[in-house]
């Protein structure tokens, strides 16, 4: 049975350590497994504390640094984060292969070094493997719905067509997973998620995971965001302009990887001809005399230089293709989201509706419809925030890629220079 | 390589011939095949030609005609521009003198040579059709300078240069196909040359020529194939460079959308585009490689024609050898009545009755005649031979420096092309890796 609603804390900018925490007043027994089937106390305040982990409904600390720093990000101009102000650092690295009965799969170490308060100890080592960090996101994905959460890499591999446990593949993995985790350590509100904690930190990651599980099947429809149906009435103009610069930055990033492959497709067709090449000059040094020595010479350069197109070619394929292609999937998260703030837009405004329909002498708008534009506002703040600092993280990102494509690419005409220069 | 006189831009014999003189003050020629001494092939050489006369085949025009059967046709005509050169500057520069010649001439004027001078590496001439289109401008282009290249190699050629047809070739527009019939070359081309495979069997081969005849298959075998590698290799950097100018145009789209990062994208756009405009240069400077490599594959051919007429000539005088050895036997044994050898005569005489006295007195002069004769010729054969091997050894060596020195700088310079092709890609990844550091 649902708990009468009580008024939530608001999301403006009042702190909410004035507030009383709305689960704290209620009984254990009564809230049971801590979640009620009322959707209104399921919707996001960007506060991380409304899912609770303990299922007996002990109330966690609702001074949460999460409220106050979303707050800051309200009222800072600058959110970014400068190294020396870090005092959470995340790593994967050092992958192991595991062979059970039952299958075989890689796990990565992830380790953290950190001085905040929300972590009992400053290092942390632990073994996780790619199906934890997909659990990880879906949890900060429930739990975080305003937000936009980085993408991981493609959870699904055909098999026989790429190698699982290629040493190139799992060292692609190992980095996006590794930039999965620390575009999450940067962010203000995400990193002080719980999830996020217990993922970083737990021995037995396996154990916490069922308790959610639990959780989620008691609670059923009513984690699931609601997606009324509602019908928009008008997007606010910067949302609509993130949904069009989303489509088309989608698109273009689309079109460089098509022909970022087909250039290595060509140059892989290139290097089969060259490979052809160079041994014809060794065969016909071998007929002359004295031109033995500069034939040989072409014939070795030829060599040299398909060595160094496969490294570029490897390169793109390792280095490029996966960050866009990364790219791509992070936008398609992200306009997701931007679809869950319509509806809950759209929600606000058919409840708006409605009770000016009602007619209804009150003197203020009932509490739901408040709860709603709430939400709305939150939403929207939230969703703002983090598309700057995407922006901006996007910026630096397609910046170092670039330069490395143009770095990558004039080292191998170093190569074949410096090759050629000895004939 | 500097030329000391005004030449032409298209000089290269003249600059190899020089490189050649400074080769030979520098060795010590130990040539039994030589037809001349170092110092003496030096004089021949300040002597051709080419010192003499800059020539020029500077263009190419359509013309219409009809042909031998009446049949209207268009063909190209190029035109010859030859002035004397002036030994002392005197300021003053000679009148050029000029006339226009089709390919065919040509064609005719290098069967003249090959003729006339079996034991020469006659000069190849330029490919003779292109499947396509022989108006194609690039293919008429290429032709041009692959004619003069052959003119100005027969030009510093010591022994064809001097040639009176060659000269009239340059000079005399009229009448100059009747002055090479007159000199009845096509009765001495022997036309079992033609038959390109066909072996005879030479019981005593040269060793020297069958190595050379085989080093020449061989050559043409690996240059055709390296050519043919070539040209694909050509075919996939086009692809590749082209691809890159796809990024100009989706980098300039995204751009748009961008603000900070717009301009830095836009300029590496446009970078990218001139990366991709790029190989159309570079592939036109390869293409002059690869003729210079098709000019030795050619002149490989002209190398095992030499190879083919001494043997030829190796074969028609064993074959002489042969007959007026069993001449001899013949005569022997009608002097002496006895048989050694089985022949049908013998058989039939022996069957039909002997021959009387006076009848085999009259046979054995004839053959006596037919033996004297025989032995002139095959002593005559023999000069021939010897003189031949000489002659046509001294032009193979002249031949091999030339190409040792034309393909090393042929492979040198093609290295230096890729080198420059590579400082290029440098030069525009450089350009692109500043405008990203921009965005």
């Amino acid at each position: 049975a649902a708990s009468a609603p009580k008024p939530l804390p608001s999301s403006g900018p009042k702190s909410l350590r004035e507030m009383p925490h709305p689960l704290a007043t209620s009984s254990s027994e009564e809230m049971g497994p801590a979640l009620t089937p009322s959707p209104d106390l399921l919707l996001p305040r960007s506060i991380a504390d409304k899912d609770l982990s303990l299922p007996n409904g002990t109330p966690v600390d609702t001074s949460s640094p999460a409220s106050s720093s979303s707050l800051l990000n309200r009222l800072q101009l600058d959110d970014d984060f400068d190294v020396e102000t870090r005092d959470l650092f995340v790593t994967v690295d050092d992958p192991k292969k595991h062979v059970c009965t039952m299958e075989t799969y890689i796990t990565y170490r992830v380790t953290t070094k950190t001085t905040r308060a929300e972590f009992d100890l400053p290092e942390y080592s632990v073994r996780r493997r790619y199906q934890d960090f997909d659990w990880l996101r879906n949890k900060l994905e429930e739990s975080q719905p305003t937000h936009l959460i980085p993408p991981l890499p493609e959870k699904f591999v055909v098999k026989g067509v790429v190698d699982r446990f290629s040493e190139e593949f799992v060292e692609t993995r190992r980095k996006a997973l590794d930039k999965f985790l620390k575009r999450i350590t940067d962010h203000p509100v995400l990193s002080f998620n719980e999830h996020f904690n217990v993922f970083l930190t737990a021995k037995d990651l396996n154990a916490y995971k069922k308790q959610g599980m639990a959780l989620l099947s008691k609670m059923g429809e009513s984690v699931k965001y609601v997606t009324g149906g509602y019908k928009l009435r008008s997007r606010p103009l910067e949302f609509a302009a993130i949904g069009d610069y989303l489509d088309t930055f989608s698109l273009k990033l689309g079109t460089i990887d098509r022909i970022a492959q087909r250039i290595i497709k060509e140059q892989l067709e290139y290097l089969v001809e060259l490979r052809e090449y160079g041994p014809v000059y060794s065969t016909w040094g071998g007929l002359e005399v004295e031109l033995s020595e500069p034939l040989e010479g072409v014939s070795a350069c030829i060599g040299n230089c398909c060595t160094a197109l496969e490294e570029l070619s490897e390169d793109m394929t390792e280095d490029f293709l996966p960050v866009l292609r990364e790219y791509i999937l992070y936008a398609e998260s992200m306009k997701n989201v931007l679809k869950k703030r319509d509806q809950v837009q759209a929600e606000y405004e058919a409840k708006l509706e409605a009770v000016a329909l009602k007619r209804e002498d009150r003197p203020k708008v009932p509490t739901d419809v408040e709860k709603c534009q709430d939400r709305v506002e939150c939403f929207n703040a939230d969703l703002k925030a983090d598309m700057e600092r995407w922006q901006n993280n996007k910026r630096q990102d397609f910046r170092q890629l670039l330069m490395g494509m143009a770095d990558k690419n004039i080292q191998y005409y170093e190569k074949v220079r410096v090759a050629l220069a000895s004939i | 390589m500097e030329s000391t006189e005004p030449e032409p831009s298209d000089s290269r014999p003249e600059e190899e011939e020089e490189e050649e003189e400074e080769e030979e003050e520098e060795e010590e020629e130990e040539d039994d095949g030589a037809l001349l001494a170092p110092k003496q092939r030096l004089a021949a050489m300040e002597d051709c030609l080419a010192k003499k006369m800059e020539i020029t085949v500077s263009e190419a025009e359509k013309r219409t005609g009809r042909n031998a059967m009446n049949i209207q046709e268009t063909y190209t005509a190029y035109l010859i521009e030859t002035r004397a050169v002036e030994s002392q500057s005197e300021g003053q520069c000679a009148p050029v003198e000029s006339l226009w010649r089709r390919y065919s001439e040509f064609e005719l004027l290098r069967n003249y040579l090959s003729v006339t001078y079996p034991h020469i590496v006659v000069p190849p001439l330029p490919e003779k059709r292109l499947s396509a289109d022989n108006m194609d401008p690039d293919f008429v282009e290429r032709r041009r300078i692959g004619l003069e290249n052959f003119l100005l190699r027969v030009a510093s050629h010591p022994v064809l240069c001097q040639d009176k047809i060659f000269y009239a070739f340059l000079m005399q527009e009229g009448g100059w196909k009747e002055m090479v019939n007159e000199t009845g070359f096509q009765l001495k081309a022997d036309s079992r040359l033609k038959a390109l495979n066909a072996t005879f069997r030479v019981k005593n081969p040269d060793k020297r020529f069958t190595e050379l005849k085989h080093y020449s298959d061989e050559l043409q075998s690996v240059i055709s194939h390296l050519l043919r590698v070539r040209a694909r290799v050509a075919d996939r950097l086009y692809g590749v460079y082209k691809v890159h100018g796809n990024y100009g145009r989706v980098f300039s789209e995204w751009s748009a959308i961008e603000k900070e990062m717009g301009d830095g994208l836009q300029s590496a756009g446009h970078h990218m585009d001139v990366y991709a405009a790029s190989i159309d240069d570079i592939l036109e400077e390869e293409e002059h490689y690869a003729d210079q490599l098709k000019e030795y594959l050619f002149y490989a051919e002209a190398l095992r024609a030499v190879c083919r007429k001494h043997e030829l000539m190796q074969y028609d005088l064993e074959m002489a050898a042969q007959d007026l050895t069993s001449k001899k036997q013949q005569c022997e044994e009608l002097a002496t009545g006895t048989v050694r050898t089985f022949s049908l005569k013998g058989m039939t005489s022996k069957l039909f009755g002997q021959e009387t006295p006076e009848q085999r007195e009259a046979k054995i002069k004839v053959l006596e005649e037919q033996i004297q004769e025989g032995e002139e010729q095959l002593k005559s054969k023999n000069l021939e031979g010897r003189d031949f091997v000489k002659s046509a050894w001294a032009d193979i060596e002249r031949f091999k420096e030339q190409k040792n020195h034309d393909l090393k700088e042929a492979l040198i310079s093609y290295a230096v092309m890729q080198i420059s092709m590579c400082k290029k890609g440098i030069q525009v990844w450089t350009n692109a890796k500043e405008c990203f550091s921009k965005m």
